[in-house]
């Protein structure tokens, strides 16, 4: 089987000859093949419960091979699912494009897509470190070319490269870790090697390395600046592949990274829990001032980022603090959340993306009403949009209830510290739930619901079948993940079990899911049945259509009146307003102006951390920069004399025995 | 079951309650207790008008709401009898399933393209949301407590005679009182009674319901207010009383809670709007007090 996979790998050089038409299929069997043969050694690891160690090719004099335990079976198998629904929605998509780019555009995109893939499933399957770290870099890259698809964009190529730039800083966070690692412990340039410097030396300056490494990929705060500008530019498939999964290679990391420690844990387990709830609490609050739905949905994986980090971070605190519960629990919920993520993220991407299709804006303020054009990429974002705000009967609340569960059995056994430490989480993941809850009930009205805001919504009818297939397979596994959860309960046991972790507390989850499942049950009972009693009692009644009521005012017209976004997301951006940063652009009534003129109103919000850690530093260091150009008049003779000066000076330094 | 009964038969009677506090305050004429209960059966013979803007979520909503106050009600013991529905941490799906019906009003309004009703909306959103931690530090200063996270075990194993359990009864049943009246958007949140829907909250959100559905949002509010006097009800009542007397106690409970909600109603004047967050970040800041309360009856923090 491994030479099939090498063999597909070989093969997506064979894209660049295949016509236009062909390359998108070919690029699916090529998927397809590699999601069944790493889908099969996944599930081969997770039901024997056993480790799977296959050669792959000779590295530097070495047998460089693939090692599938636990964790990266899981991370395959929710790899393969999103890649799969991305390559299903990818043909729908990209029809606009097809006359616009050429051959070789097109090719070299599926290319990257199917490299990101490739990609993605060897970084959570190399455990040596310099393939490692050639695979994370094939990774970033693919996922820049993937970003700046739309080349002909000034704004596209200009976020690619700040994306490229920040992916750097990261893999030198990393390289500069593990040199440091096997410098200081002299081991083989191996993951493995990591556990004996983690258990002679202090962890935690080692693990701030990686965590910075791998957090600029994951996206916590303030390290997440790139996010949100590369989601909104890179076409819809890329960033539902990018939020729901690529994300999540930053998480594997610092897992596998946590694998290998096993004291000092507690401020380790604490920093990531701060952190986590910075980025839940900010990325959600700047969620809401958003108009770009895009750019709203990145925030917003930020945010769920976040909430993973809760929970392993809990996790990592039970682990140091001997409370089992709370180690199961909270790796377990973070783990689950990871899955779960990559499920309603890449949804909410794909039908986002088709309004955007159909629309041509993603400026949420253009649209509205588009429940009656777009019937079902409405249901689906709005499926979507529950199961995001953690509700239940939908999966969101199956991974977040796991973390609360976790948090309120280990409350009594806790420590003063760690009591107060778990109330601020439970406490900051109630105000997440809450805050998301109020961004999605926003973006889902503003999108969907009312009428019309713009022209722009007027032509817009459902898309075509292919790019609602892949919604119809994300909606399906949530519905299952929120009503029968306990199916997943056999295999988290084994993921967390990697961490050695007891896991009795994931299995004595199985009787509490089951009345989950139960309740979720009656609820759409009663549904149902408050329906049909409906339908009955009203088949006897008049039941009119008439106006919107507007409270007796005859002139009410709901395309004026209704609210738009940003009054929707006023109250909470006056409440918040040093975090969300929102300016008005807006010149106020002179007393003197009788008939005041027509004027424009608009707002605008920017990330305080982007413009204090990234625009305002690179800024000055442009502007310094720009007076050292002043040497660089463009003059042969000056750069001759600059040579001369040069060489002087060195004959000098000599001459007086200085170097 | 005996919980859910009682609590269904208490609903009935506490908006009625409510309303006959309020007028007898004002010296107005009294309508009979069951006044909203026949307006309620009135509208369920009433036909209905949708507006052209709205959409199918505009007519799942109300059910979607009720249904979640309904299964709500399913969750909460009162004393020693446990609710239908019971498991650990079901007080986490109480809270997120009161959550999946206020997203379903909130979009229904907004789906009427009405600006009054978006405002309502956003209001609601923003609010419940305030709230909510309140809510969590209260249970999970009770989960510290008792060590279990199950509604009847977190009440069963309340140990009233402790030292200090004043403060936590006290306290909590403040902070509970509270969000009810958040919830159910009552004074000093909201003014019910005011004709200006500018400055309304839940009334406004419900302007475009009729007939069968606004009776389901009507049954739903009274529900709610059940459930809340439920879950303070369980603050006094001690499970070794026997069940005639927990029964009267709980129904003196209700009887009280109502009474004090239509005193409240007549005497205090509503928020400013824009102040309403900040007093309701107050009741987390009290619940935290709770919270504290029960570090220090727990020996986790040893005060001399």
């Amino acid at each position: 089987m491994i030479i099939l996979f090498k063999i597909a790998i070989i093969f997506t050089f064979v894209l660049f000859i295949f016509p236009k038409q062909f390359q998108y299929y070919f690029g699916l069997i090529l998927h397809l093949v590699i999601i069944s043969i790493s889908g099969i050694w996944a599930v081969k690891t997770l039901i024997l419960s056993s480790k799977l160690t296959l050669p792959f090719i000779p590295f530097l004099g070495n047998n460089l091979s693939i090692e599938i335990d636990q964790l990266s079976a899981f991370f395959i198998l929710v790899i393969d699912f999103t890649m799969l629904t991305g390559i299903i929605y990818a043909k729908g998509y990209l029809q606009p494009y097809f006359h616009k780019k050429n051959k070789i555009e097109m090719a070299w995109h599926f290319f990257n897509f199917l490299w990101l893939h490739i990609s993605m499933l060897l970084v959570v399957s190399i455990r040596d470190v310099l393939p490692f770290l050639i695979i994370w870099e094939i990774m970033s890259l693919s996922s820049f070319f993937l970003v700046i698809f739309e080349t002909e964009k000034e704004e596209t190529i200009k976020i690619g490269i700040k994306y490229l730039i920040q992916m750097h800083i990261g893999v030198a966070f990393l390289m500069a870790a593990f040199i440091y690692a096997y410098v200081s412990s002299g081991e083989t340039l191996n993951f493995d090697g990591l556990s004996v410097y983690f258990a002679s030396h202090n962890p935690f300056g080692l693990f701030m390395l990686f965590f910075i490494g791998f957090g600029i990929k994951a996206g916590f705060i303030p390290l997440h600046s790139w996010l949100p500008h590369a989601h909104p530019a890179a076409p819809s498939h890329v960033s539902g592949v990018m939020s729901g999964v690529m994300i999540k290679m930053g998480i594997y990391g610092i897992l596998r990274v946590l694998m290998y420690i096993h004291h000092d844990l507690f401020n380790i387990g604490l920093f990531i829990l701060i952190m986590s709830l910075i980025s839940g609490l900010i990325g959600v609050s700047l969620a809401i001032v958003q108009h770009d739905v895009k750019k709203l949905l990145a925030y917003h994986s930020i945010e769920n980022i976040g909430i993973i980090g809760i929970g392993i971070g809990l996790g990592v605190i039970g682990l140091a603090k001997n409370i089992p519960v709370l180690a199961a629990l909270g790796f377990g919920g973070g783990i689950l959340h990871i899955l779960n993520h990559s499920l309603f993220k890449s949804l909410l991407f794909y039908t986002a993306g088709s309004v955007y299709k159909q629309t041509h804006t993603r400026n949420i303020e253009q649209l509205g009403g588009l429940i009656k054009k777009m019937p079902k990429t409405a249901l689906f974002f709005l499926l979507g949009a529950i199961a995001i705000s953690g509700l239940p009967p939908f999966n969101g609340f199956i991974s977040e209830f796991l973390i609360y569960s976790g948090i309120f059995k280990s409350l009594h056994s806790a420590g003063l510290f760690t009591d107060i430490v778990l109330m601020f989480s439970f406490a900051g993941l109630a105000i997440i739930g809450g805050l998301a809850l109020f961004c999605f009930t926003k973006v889902f009205s503003v999108i969907f619901l009312g009428t019309t805001r713009s022209s722009k919504v007027e032509h817009a009818t459902e898309v075509n079948s292919s790019m609602l297939i892949p919604d119809f397979i994300i909606g399906f596994m949530i519905i299952i993940i929120g009503f029968v959860p306990v199916i997943f309960v056999h295999p988290l046991s084994q993921i967390i079990g990697s961490f050695f972790i007891e896991t009795t507390a994931i299995h004595q989850m199985i009787s509490t899911f089951n009345n989950i499942s139960l309740s979720s049950g009656v609820f759409i009972i009663i549904i149902g049945l408050l329906w049909a009693l409906r339908s009955w009692q009203q088949k006897r009644q008049t039941i009119k259509e008439d106006k919107t009521w507007a409270c007796a005012y005859t002139g009410a017209n709901p395309a004026v009146h209704q609210y738009t976004a940003t009054s929707y997301a006023d109250n909470f951006r006056q409440l918040s307003s040093k975090i969300v940063n929102v300016k008005k652009d807006f010149k106020d009534f002179d007393e003197t102006e009788i008939f005041p003129k027509k004027r424009k109103f608009e707002t605008h919000s920017s990330d305080i951390f982007e413009n204090y850690l990234i625009t305002i530093p690179s800024d000055r260091i442009l502007a310094f920069l720009e007076k050292i150009a002043v040497f660089q008049t463009g003059k042969i003779q000056h750069y001759l004399l600059y040579a001369l000066l040069f060489l002087a000076l060195i004959f000098l330094l000599t001459f007086l025995n200085l170097i | 079951m005996i919980s859910l009964l009682l609590i269904l038969i208490s609903s009935l009677f506490f908006v009625g309650i409510i309303v006959k506090v309020k007028a007898k305050i004002a010296a107005r004429k009294m309508p009979p207790v069951l006044q909203p209960v026949y307006d309620v059966i009135r509208l369920f013979k009433k036909g209905a008008v949708y507006s052209q803007t709205t959409s199918v979520i505009f007519k799942i909503a109300p059910l979607v709401y009720f249904s979640s106050v309904f299964l709500a009600v399913l969750f909460i013991p009162i004393g020693s009898n446990e609710g239908l529905l019971s498991f650990e941490g079901d007080f986490v799906f109480f809270a997120y399933l009161l959550g999946i019906g206020k997203f379903m009003t909130i979009i229904s309004a907004m789906d009427t393209g009405s600006g009054f009703e978006g405002m309502g909306a956003n209001r609601e959103a923003l609010y419940s949301m305030l709230a909510e931690p309140a809510f969590f530090i209260i249970a999970g200063s009770m989960a510290l407590f008792t060590d279990n996270i199950s509604f009847h075990d977190l009440f069963l194993h309340l140990k009233q005679d402790a030292d200090l359990y004043y403060i936590i009864g006290i306290a909590s049943t403040y902070v509970l009182v509270y969000i009810a009246m958040v919830e159910n958007s009552r004074m000093p949140i909201d003014d019910p009674k005011t004709h200006l829907e500018l400055t309304m909250v839940h009334e406004v959100m419900i302007l475009d319901n009729s007939g069968f559905d606004l009776g389901l949002i009507h049954i739903a509010t009274w529900l709610k207010f059940s459930i809340y006097g439920a879950l303070i009800s369980n603050f006094i009542i001690s499970n070794s009383w026997n069940l005639y007397w927990q029964i009267a106690v709980f129904l003196g409970i209700q009887f009280a809670f109502s009474t004090i909600v239509g005193i409240l109603e007549s005497f205090r004047a509503r928020n400013k709007i824009e102040k309403n967050p900040q007093w309701i970040i107050m009741l987390s800041a009290i619940s935290i007090v709770v919270f504290l309360t029960v570090l220090i009856i727990t020996q986790k923090i040893i005060l001399n």
